[in-house]
């Protein structure tokens, strides 16, 4: 059941990216952002399969609702046309396509070496009945998260603070920067 | 059967790679701040699943953190896009080559 929910999740969030950034049947910016709500979805449905129930909705709030939302808007301001469908340039499609490649096969070979079926088999039995018993404690609820951010000793009151002052000065940032000038 | 790991790790890898070829290859300004979401979102699942296969939640915090601070990166970034717009009337990079307005 679960295998087969992030079959599901996992194969949508990596089509709808790749429509994202390479749509064959359109290059409308409205598309390639509809795409990327779809991403986001499939995104939150891998952190509910993960037990991150309280990030996965702040994923579906944030990122599909509020993020998305501004792009769209921001998109349909400055009124994109598709345009003058300009020629790829094929000499950067193809580095950057073995740029990506290269990274992503060294990333993948350093997955299968440290969490690979290989790596596994090395460990001891006793050790991977540890890992799925710590396995079952993490739930991302609301309340535990809440707990891990808060608590006195061990938390990030300092960080949150922060963060929220950083929110007030992009917000001061975006008026003063979409103003009008005055001339 | 209950995916592992290395399969989180591996969506995630792929979802990085197609948020970075995004950015090398497209020429539209917003689609390359679309992508570099992307990007930002498979970070977030790496550091998901590592917190719930390591039985930690400090990644989930991190997490937390992190859609925190692109929310706010998006707006500055759309306002400076849209500034940008006003000025020169495109949203093409080969056309914003210069620092000159």
């Amino acid at each position: 059941m679960e295998g087969t929910l992030f079959n599901i999740f996992a194969g949508l969030a990596v089509l709808s990216a790749l429509l994202v950034v390479a749509n064959p049947f359109s290059r409308n910016p409205v598309t390639s952002a509809l795409f990327l709500v779809t991403t986001m979805i499939s995104i939150s449905g891998l952190f509910v399969l993960l037990n991150a129930y309280f990030l996965a909705a702040v994923q579906i709030l944030v990122y599909a609702g509020a993020v998305m939302v501004l792009f769209l808007f921001v998109i349909m301001l400055l009124d994109l046309r598709e345009g003058a469908r300009r020629k790829l340039n094929l000499v950067s499609l193809a580095m950057g396509l073995m740029a990506v490649g290269a990274l992503f096969l060294v990333y993948k070979s350093s997955i299968d070496t440290t969490y690979g079926e290989v790596a596994q088999r090395h460990e001891g039995a006793a050790d991977t009945g540890q890992a799925e018993a710590a396995q079952a404690k993490v739930v991302g609820s609301t309340r535990a998260l809440g707990q891990a951010l808060f608590s006195v000793e061990k938390g990030f009151i300092l960080p949150f603070e922060i963060v929220s002052i950083l929110l007030l000065v992009a917000m001061v940032g975006v008026i003063l920067l979409s103003r009008k000038e005055p001339r | 059967m209950e995916p592992t790991l290395s399969q989180y790790l591996l969506v995630s890898g792929a979802l990085f790679a197609i948020g970075l070829l995004g950015v090398i290859v497209r020429r539209n300004l917003l689609i390359i701040y679309m992508s570099l979401e992307l990007m930002l979102n498979a970070a977030n699942v790496a550091l998901v699943a590592m917190s719930r296969f390591n039985g930690n939640l400090d990644g989930q915090v991190m997490v937390f953190f992190i859609i925190t601070v692109a929310a706010a990166e998006v707006a500055v970034g759309l306002a400076l896009i849209v500034a940008l717009y006003r000025k020169r009337q495109t949203a093409e990079v080969a056309d914003l080559a210069t620092m000159k307005l």
